[in-house]
């Protein structure tokens, strides 16, 4: 019983981040229709961005993270600008091999200018475990899942409430309509963009602190689990990211405790099949037949 | 209010209007009927910037307009019902209005609006919590029409308000077409029907293929001989 709630624990810690960099996928999604491939590598930028900010300029933890943010934000929306906006009318293969593109552009950068030697991440919180019963809980992962339900809140409250939240909403179902409704389709974009990458930003420095090694080919296999956590929730639903990040992590720390750990990303795919084979939109995708 | 002069618009190699004059007055309900493909919807969209002209001048108010993108006109005072609605249908009746009254700052007057929107279609007020997509079409037409009022326009264009919507339904939106209009909103309308179109009209000009080559006032054209053969069934 012990080691399931450990695992399960485990599981809602590492989902609750692949939950943050997915959203960055489902909402840049549902606004451009682009699966954003470059946004995995954003998490590579967070982290060394934080790296250079702890170690070089010796500067403390929350400074880190706002400058990852910032440098997350950054990037994102240049990254818009300068690569998605002028195809933004071309097939959507377009930019989607653009958004591959970008994604090496990132990592060879990062080679060059790092190296390939992945570069360790120091400890920012020396915090003893809480036990209860038997059950460890670190810190880092009380800190992580709170920090990531929090954000989901908010974002979700912005969403829903907030006139920008709506006119992202709007342009992501009818972008033309919303232009009619006086919506600058554009601004809405770069904030959406902005939005995913501050998340990621989040993510990353909550990844490091739980796989603590900073290399330029980090952001891949998270990006790729968070690209999954989307599709499998629902891609383009916001609620479907947060709650496919919980199930991909929750099934990935129970396979490694009770089946195996080199099992682990084997059942994770696995569920991503089934899931698509059963409900092929998803968790929370519905099929929406709309009256005319 | 509105002056269109010697606009040309190509989709690629085609020619989807061609040297097309027209303008709008204040106060007016002045409708472009014609059949499908005639070029209407694209003058609309000529219009609001969706598609870009490539030669003419679109004046609004005495002001250019044709290089303005689509989501500046609704502040100037020029709003469009799209063609087939368009309703945001993961979006609740209440918030599909709100996006209407998005260049809008002032709450009150947003809330005085949509009483006033309510007022014209109670049916919408009844379901102002329901998501727009599960509306009948006539429903959905009714919120369109309202989303745009809510940017209280001077000039309110309309696309094809009737289509697919059952004669009675049809009667229904011209009536409230005309009541908006004579609160002060001056109206563009596209239509298919022109029976309806040009009855409703102080003037009119018919189209086709990309030209307009008819024009005058709504009653007059009704007894027009070639209209009448064309599009009113003889």
């Amino acid at each position: 019983m012990n080691l399931f709630l450990n695992q399960l624990i485990n599981g809602l810690h590492v989902g609750s981040i692949y939950a943050l960099i997915a959203l960055g996928y489902t909402m840049v999604y549902g606004i451009v229709k682009l699966i954003n491939f470059a946004h995995g590598d954003i998490i590579m930028v967070g982290a060394y961005t934080a790296v250079i900010v702890l170690m070089t300029l010796g500067w403390s933890a929350p400074v880190a993270l706002l400058a990852a943010v910032v440098v997350c934000v950054i990037f994102g929306v240049l990254i818009e600008r300068i690569a998605y906006k002028p195809l933004r009318n071309s097939p959507r293969i377009s930019s989607l091999i653009t958004a591959i593109g970008v994604s090496m552009l990132l990592q060879n950068a990062a080679l060059l200018i790092f190296g390939a030697q992945p570069q360790p991440f120091p400890t920012v919180l020396n915090i003893e475990p809480i036990k209860l019963n038997g059950i460890q809980i670190s810190f880092v992962t009380l800190l992580t899942v709170g920090i990531s339900a929090v954000l989901m809140i908010l974002l979700q409250g912005f969403v829903i409430g907030s006139k920008a939240g709506k006119a992202m909403r709007a342009a992501s179902e009818d972008y033309t309509t919303a232009q009619l409704m006086g919506i600058n389709v554009n601004t809405t974009i770069t904030l959406t963009f902005a939005i995913g990458c501050a998340l990621a930003g989040i993510g990353s420095f909550l990844f490091c602190m739980a796989y603590p090694a900073v290399s330029p080919t980090m952001g891949s296999l998270p990006g790729l689990k968070a690209f999954i956590a989307a599709v499998l929730g629902g891609i383009g639903i916001i609620p479907g990211a947060m709650l496919g990040g919980f199930v991909m992590g929750v099934a990935e720390s129970l396979t490694k405790a009770y089946i195996s750990t080199t099992m682990s990303d084997a059942v994770v795919y696995g569920i991503l099949i089934l899931v698509l084979l059963v409900k092929p939109t998803g968790l929370l995708g519905k099929t929406t037949s709309e009256k005319v | 209010m509105l002056k269109v002069q010697d606009i040309n618009l190509f989709y690629g190699a085609i020619q989807a209007l061609r040297n097309i004059n027209f303008h709008v007055q204040p106060g007016e309900i002045v409708s472009l009927i014609g059949a499908n493909g005639a070029g209407k919807s694209s003058i609309l969209n000529a219009i609001s910037g969706v598609h870009t002209i490539s030669s003419g001048e679109i004046l609004f108010e005495d002001q250019s307009i044709k290089k303005l993108p689509p989501f500046r006109l609704v502040g100037m005072g020029l709003s469009q019902v799209p063609e087939g609605r368009r309703v945001f249908a993961k979006m609740s009746v209440h918030e599909n209005l709100e996006m209407g009254a998005f260049t809008r700052s002032d709450t009150p007057g947003i809330d005085l609006d949509m009483e006033r929107i309510f007022a014209h279609f109670p049916r919408l007020k009844e379901r102002r919590k329901q998501l727009a997509g599960t509306l009948s079409g006539g429903e959905q037409q009714m919120l369109a029409m309202g989303r745009a009022m809510m940017s209280r326009p001077k000039l309110l264009m309309m696309d094809e308000p009737s289509m697919g919507l059952s004669p009675l339904l049809v009667q229904e939106i011209f009536d409230i077409i005309r009541e908006i209009n004579q609160e002060g909103t001056t109206i563009l309308l596209v239509e298919q029907n022109a029976q309806m179109a040009l009855s409703l009209a102080h003037r009119a000009y018919v189209l086709e293929t990309g030209r307009i080559i008819k024009s005058g006032a709504g009653q007059a054209l009704m007894q027009d001989e070639d209209v009448r053969k064309a599009y009113l069934g003889g």
